[in-house]
């Protein structure tokens, strides 16, 4: 039962992706969905509902709660299902060719033989259609007969899912689904708190709040709530997850709404007894439903090359069929006519043309089986096969969290071998995203590392003596560090040391679980936060619950609650986050946690002294690849943050630009704080990376890092992972400012690497800036060179001035990092390459940041780590580990691009093989369009007698299967060979005359 | 440093993964089974000096006997053959072959003599031969009515529209219907031997035994069954515009008349090419003392009645013995011969490259790593 739901919305999508019908394109969404979107996109500027009033909210198109992902029903299938399928080229031409041959004067087959093999393949197709809607029709009904409980006049009734109506009030029971997009009105939790588990939505596990609005967080009894009668005023259905903009209107007031205080379908109510809802989005109008089915396809190239293929095929017989038609002509003018004693030319030939016309004819229904009519069943057969084999494998399989690897996508398996350019999102993918506090530094003083008794530093190894943090009863033993006198620095109640890891405890999201006494879980939506929380939480502060007004702390042994007054969250263009909360003695405080450059952008000048030491301390630490935070904090007047407060109450309830106005909000009052210090995380390489990234390159395989840390993180990261290394030639730094800056910095060092190929190559130094030649020159660079650039150069070198540069001395290098990149920047880089070097791209990440350059590039491959799903379920793969990315490129790629190629190879020349025997024959027997062989041969040859062995061969063929252990170099010509292969297989099946356009 | 902690790490996880899997929930670890690790085995064969000589020899060895083989057996296999048209003013047939008309009553007949110089011992096959005839012409190979040669009585009377238009005249069904069988080969040849001494004696000729046996007995019945009276069964029906008896008229055997007369079941199975030769009669050998064409004078009377010269036709008449791969065809022997031949020269000369070329010490070999 549990997932069902998402196992119901995800069947639409999972079933395009695998299902035969997929090849051409995405089916139409159903007529009775497609209508009720249409209403929503048309009619719907915003939405009207109000609560305990089916009449009122009657008058609006709003959908009603019932859902339907089916396509069919029992009367429509055959109709619908057929239209849909002739819709596809190959289906039409063969229905083309059955009118043609019911022609008598032309058939020169009989109609069997055409109907034979499209009743075939149309049964398959429609059997497999037939089944997937049966389970969607099965799934529809299981979800909407479920009961809920809905409050009607007064009384709470149980009532199916699929009669909830917009504006209804609902009771949810713990571990109960949401029935529909639900705001939140009150629950049996203090404060209408209540906790919801979004696995099905984003697939993260971790418990979220929800909150009522204050107002109607006391309606606790059915008598009030059936009173209840507020408006609520929101934004028209999207598939925004996290995103809610809406008011209620109640007793002439009107309070704002947000995400927070929405219950969306496919969540399941945790650790909350009962709650009370009003519906708000029902059936596919849900937020869930709306993120349904959307699936973008991506096409092959080998695709792309196969319709090319059959459209030139399909060339060639007209050109075969031509040529005969003319032999005909001839044939008739000349020898024909004599021979009309035994065979008169009849009413219907009385010319010589008329008869080369209908031979004509004839010859395209003979020549048909060039043009194969299984060729995508086949080729469908097979990606799906190719997809089981990459879920099969063992060797892609993480022991450790217990998934194994999943081809979300099937069609794009022998993409997988042509890939040329890998973007890597660092965090997560390249590293492990288990986050060890393990270095900070507090009031310009560094602890963490630990030095002998001569004042050097010791290597820390697994046995260097960890702290001993027993004198905390609430420690999480799990915890190492190894530097004592921070726990020192704490005993002795230094007041710096102490606000800072009050910071650390105060400033968060993280939520508490406390099962038993002293036995704290931190449920945290970011692995970052969770060990900051942690070190605070061994260190003495030790963060114990929370309520969305207090949090409450364990400061070295005693209870202290802060009232909570505002949280201003984190996001991607901030890139920090502070709460506000008055401290027991009644003082106003903000603390303020992010990027360092930004926090120190907000410093009081009295801490520059400070901070200069700090940032050379976080210099330090992104030096050996740590991820850093700054720390400060900021006394508020009491005055001014009530006016303030006032302000963030008025842009809150706004329903326009709601976000902008908070941001400028929260950009003023985090202005002139006091610098506390500065954290390090440690985030530890993955498994076996620096190999892969080694394997991947001899294969001539580019990797580019795209990140989001700083460029000394990201360059550490890179030097640990063997992506650049001491005897490169030349690291060139972008990091410019301005255009300018930038233009002259990548002009400089192409320049550089240019200029030095020129003392070997004599070549003209004009040439030198034309974007032509460099492709040629790429492969007479033998120098080593590497390319980091930084978020602010990037920004420019993407502007359609410099991108060529930018492109072009990217690929002279043998590694590219991107530091502090933006999620759009990480898309447009994927998106340049793309475009103009017209390889195929591969992207993979792990996070929500990487989720636009996963669905940019031409495969997807997300990391299912610690951040979310949200990375994974946007991917066409997904594993756990980035050393599984060897795996898939190097062998599953590899085999499914050669077996894929020698496939294609096999099954033209099989039909062309078969067919051109016609036409030799027609050479013989007078141009007349006779078979050589009999009709049923003909019928059954192409499905029958010759399916099996090419799909053998398509499934099992394995070339230099050992080879890729023991040799990678022996691995890496062979892909490179396989291209040329590919193209080779092509022109010499199509006998010359279909020549494909290959990349070489 | 980061090596070493990340050395830690791996160890780490690989204790923790162990657990994890012999935990209560079942794993999602997928089998381990040969088909989906894809460990099924394969094997491709790899070209090297060693294994590509040795074939290129035996293929060479076995093949070029095979052929020799074929060929002689081909050589052995006697043919001969005349050409009758009469294009030729000096041709016996010259004035049948120019005086032709479909309607005339008096047959055309010219004799042609011809000298045997080899003995034929065993039964010797005699083919009728005709060019540029293209049976194969696709409105030629459909004009036919299977159903009605099956002896189908409504097929009889109602002749298929594929038939047309042959398939009534004079508002009479014609039986048997279509272009193949209207053009029926209809030249009657006889073949006489002269003896030294001078007398002519007739060689008795076999009709039957020459069509296929699923043909004569499956495919081509006459119609009413049983029925002995076949003038009976064909009452209706009009005999093909070119012929000059009606089907029930072929043969005075009731066993080789109407449809399943082997000469109209012979001539209805088309020939693939426009020059093509179909049996017409068998020569039993009768004596194992004496072959059955000994060496010396023949006369071929030939009826004329089948026209050619429209489309530049030809008709030939053939005599031939067979062997067990069947009729003169030196093909396939050439081909054996020609193969296995070039396949031993490819062997010598990569023999010859491989000795003087091999440098197989200074590079290293790709499979031996």
């Amino acid at each position: 039962m549990l997932g069902c739901l998402y196992v119901h919305c995800r069947s639409e999508t999972t079933s395009q992706d695998k299902g035969l019908r997929k090849v051409t394109r995405p089916p139409a969404p159903s007529p009775r969905s497609c209508a009720s979107r249409l209403c929503s996109v048309l009619a719907e500027k915003e939405r009207r509902v109000k609560a305990n009033d089916r009449e009122h909210n009657d008058r609006f198109p709003y959908a009603d709660n019932r859902i339907k992902t089916s396509k069919y029903n029992a009367f429509t299938f055959l109709p619908v299902n057929l239209f849909e399928q002739f819709q596809r080229v190959a289906n039409a031409y063969f229905v083309i060719l059955l009118i043609l041959q019911l022609i008598p004067e032309i058939s020169s087959l009989s109609w069997f033989t055409t109907i034979v093999p499209l009743g075939l393949v149309l049964a398959i197709t429609a059997v497999k259609d037939a089944t997937d809607d049966y389970f969607r029709h099965r799934s529809d009904q299981q979800v909407n007969n479920r009961q809920s409980q809905v409050l009607i006049r007064g009384s709470v009734q149980n009532e199916k899912w699929m009669n909830v109506r917009v504006g209804d009030i609902i009771k949810l029971e713990n571990n109960q689904f949401v029935a529909a997009d639900l705001l939140l009105l009150c629950s049996s939790e203090p404060y209408g708190l209540c906790y919801v588990e979004t696995a099905d939505l984003d697939g993260e596990t971790n418990l979220k709040v929800r909150q009522a609005p204050n107002v109607t967080s006391d309606l606790g009894d059915v008598s009030r709530l059936t009173d209840f009668d507020g408006e609520v005023i929101c934004e028209p259905p999207n598939n925004k997850l996290d995103k809610f903009t809406g008011t209620l209107h109640w007793r002439d007031n009107e309070y704002s709404l947000d995400n927070e205080k929405m219950l969306l379908r496919g969540c399941v109510l945790r650790n909350t007894e009962w709650c009370f809802g009003m519906v708000i989005f029902a059936g596919l109008q849900t937020k869930l439903m709306q993120n349904c089915g959307k699936t973008k396809f991506k096409r092959t190239s080998l695709d792309k090359l196969m319709n090319t293929l059959v459209l030139w095929i399909f060339a060639f017989l007209v050109c075969m069929g031509v040529i005969l038609a003319i032999g005909n002509s001839i044939w008739e003018s000349w020898i024909g006519r004599r021979f009309e004693v035994f065979l008169p030319w009849g009413e219907s030939r009385s010319s010589a043309v008329l008869s080369g016309f209908l031979t004509f004819w004839s010859y395209v229904i003979i020549l048909n089986t060039v043009v194969p009519i299984s060729l995508y069943v086949s080729v469908e057969v097979l990606r799906l096969s190719h997809s089981l084999f990459i879920n099969w494998d063992q060797k892609m399989f993480c022991g450790r969290t217990d998934t194994p690897a999943e081809a979300r996508t099937t069609t794009l398996n022998e993409e997988l071998g042509q890939v040329e350019f890998i973007f890597s999102d660092k965090t997560g993918t390249l590293t492990q995203n288990i986050m060890a506090f393990s270095k900070c530094s507090i009031d310009g003083q560094t602890y963490g590392d630990i030095y002998d008794e001569f004042d050097q530093r010791v290597e820390i190894t697994e046995k260097t003596a960890c702290v001993d943090f027993s004198f905390n009863p609430l420690c999480d033993r799990g915890f190492k560090f190894h530097d004592s006198s921070l726990v020192e620095a704490t005993k002795r109640e230094d007041p710096a040391v102490q606000e800072f890891f009050r910071l650390l405890a105060l400033c968060h999201t993280v939520m508490p679980e406390e099962k038993s006494e002293g036995d704290l879980v931190y449920q945290a939506q970011s692995p970052d936060e969770g060990a900051l929380v942690t070190a605070a939480r061994n260190f003495g502060f030790v963060f114990r619950a929370r309520t969305p007004e207090t949090v409450t702390l364990w400061e070295m042994g005693r209870a202290v609650t802060y009232q909570l007054l505002a949280i201003l969250d984190f996001n991607n263009v901030r890139k920090r986050m502070s709460v506000i909360v008055k401290n027991p003695e009644g003082h106003i405080k903000l603390y303020c946690k992010g990027a360092d450059t930004l926090i120190f952008d907000r410093l009081d000048p009295s801490c520059s002294r400070l901070m200069n030491e700090t940032s050379e301390h976080l210099s330090e630490f992104a030096g050996e690849g740590l991820r850093t935070l700054a720390l400060a904090c900021k006394d508020i007047d009491e005055e001014y943050y009530e006016a303030w407060a006032e302000r963030l109450r008025c842009g809150s309830t706004a329903i326009e630009d709601r976000e902008e106005q908070l941001a400028v909000l929260y950009e003023e009052i985090e202005q002139g704080m006091k610098l506390l210090g500065a954290t390090a995380i440690e985030d530890k390489l993955q498994e076996g990376v620096p190999e892969t990234i080694a394997r991947l390159n001899l294969a001539d395989i580019k990797i580019w890092v795209l990140t989001g840390d700083k460029l000394e993180t990201a360059m550490n990261i890179g030097y640990s992972c063997n992506m650049l290394r001491d005897d490169m030639n030349e690291v060139f730094v972008v990091s410019g400012q301005t255009r300018l800056e930038v233009q002259q910095q990548l002009r400089s060092a192409k320049e550089h690497i240019v200029g030095l190929s020129r003392v070997s190559s004599p070549g003209d130094i004009e040439k030198s800036d034309a974007f032509a030649d460099d492709s040629v020159f790429e492969e007479a660079i033998i120098a080593e060179y590497a390319l980091v650039i930084n978020g602010h150069s990037l920004a420019h070198a993407l502007e359609p001035q410099l991108e060529h540069i930018l492109l072009d001395l990217a690929c002279l290098c043998k590694t590219v990092i991107c530091c502090r990149v933006t999620p759009l920047q990480k898309a447009q880089v994927v998106e340049l390459v793309r475009r103009h070097r017209g390889a195929v791209t591969l992207a993979v990440g792990d996070g929500a940041n990487d989720v636009s350059m996963i669905k940019t590039a031409h495969i997807g491959v997300g990391i299912s780590g610690q951040e979310g799903m949200q990375a994974v379920l946007a991917s066409d793969y997904s594993f756990a580990q980035f050393r599984c990315l060897q795996r898939l490129l190097l062998v599953h790629g590899r085999w499914s691009y050669f077996r894929m190629c020698n496939f294609l190879g096999y099954f033209f020349y099989k039909n062309f093989a078969f067919t051109l025997v016609h036409f030799w024959y027609g050479f013989f027997c007078g141009f007349s369009a006779q078979t050589v062989y009999d009709q049923w041969f003909i019928t059954l040859f192409n499905i029958v007698y010759t399916s099996l062995p090419v799909l053998a061969m398509g499934l099992f063929d394995q070339t230099l299967s050992k080879s890729y252990r023991t040799s990678v170099t022996r691995t890496v010509c062979a892909t490179r060979a396989c291209t040329n292969r590919a193209s080779r297989t092509f022109s010499s099946t199509s006998a010359g005359s279909s020549c494909a356009p290959c990349r070489g | 440093m980061m090596a070493s902690s990340y050395k830690d790490e791996d160890g780490h996880i690989s204790v923790s993964g162990t657990g994890a899997g012999a935990g209560s929930l079942p794993s999602k670890k997928p089998e381990n089974t040969a088909f989906k690790q894809q460990r099924l085995p394969a094997w491709q064969p790899v070209l090297t000096a060693g294994t590509v000589l040795p074939a290129f020899f035996i293929i060479g060895l076995i093949f070029i006997p095979i052929g020799i083989g074929l060929y002689v057996t081909s050589n052995n296999i006697k043919e001969f053959e005349i050409d009758y048209t009469g294009l030729d003013p000096s041709s016996p047939c010259f004035n049948c072959s120019q005086n032709f008309s479909w309607n005339s009553t008096k047959p055309c007949t010219c004799s042609i003599p011809f000298y045997l110089e080899q003995p034929y011992e065993s039964n010797v096959f005699m083919y009728y031969g005709l060019s540029n005839f293209y049976q194969n012409h696709r409105r030629y190979v459909k004009s036919r009515d299977d159903s009605q040669l099956n002896g189908n009585e409504e097929s009889l009377r109602k002749p298929s529209k594929e038939c047309e238009p042959y398939a009534r005249h004079d508002n009479r069904p014609i039986a048997p219907c279509g272009a193949i069988a209207n053009s029926m080969f209809n030249d009657t040849l006889e073949l006489f031997y002269s003896d030294p001494n001078g007398t002519k004696t007739q060689i008795p000729l076999t009709a039957t035994g020459i069509a296929w046996w699923t043909d004569k007995h499956v495919k081509f019945r006459n119609p009413g069954g049983n029925n002995d009276n076949l003038t009976a069964a064909f009452q209706g029906t009009t005999k093909p515009i070119n012929w000059r008896r009606p089907a029930y008229e072929l043969d005075s055997d009731p066993e080789n008349n109407g449809f399943i007369n082997e000469d109209f079941i012979v001539w209805m199975r088309t020939a693939a090419l426009p020059t093509f030769r179909k049996l017409y009669r068998i020569i039993q050998r009768r004596n194992t003392m004496v072959p059955t064409l000994p060496r010396g004078n023949y006369t071929l009377e030939v009826v004329y009645n089948y026209p050619v010269r429209s489309f530049d036709g030809r008709k030939r008449m053939i005599f031939s013995t067979i062997s067990w791969m069947g009729g003169k065809n030196p093909f396939l022997g050439i081909a054996y011969i020609t193969v296995g031949s070039v396949c031993f020269l490819l062997g010598v000369i990569l023999l010859f490259i491989h000795h003087k070329y091999d440098n197989r010490n200074n590079n290293p070999d790709i499979s031996s790593n």
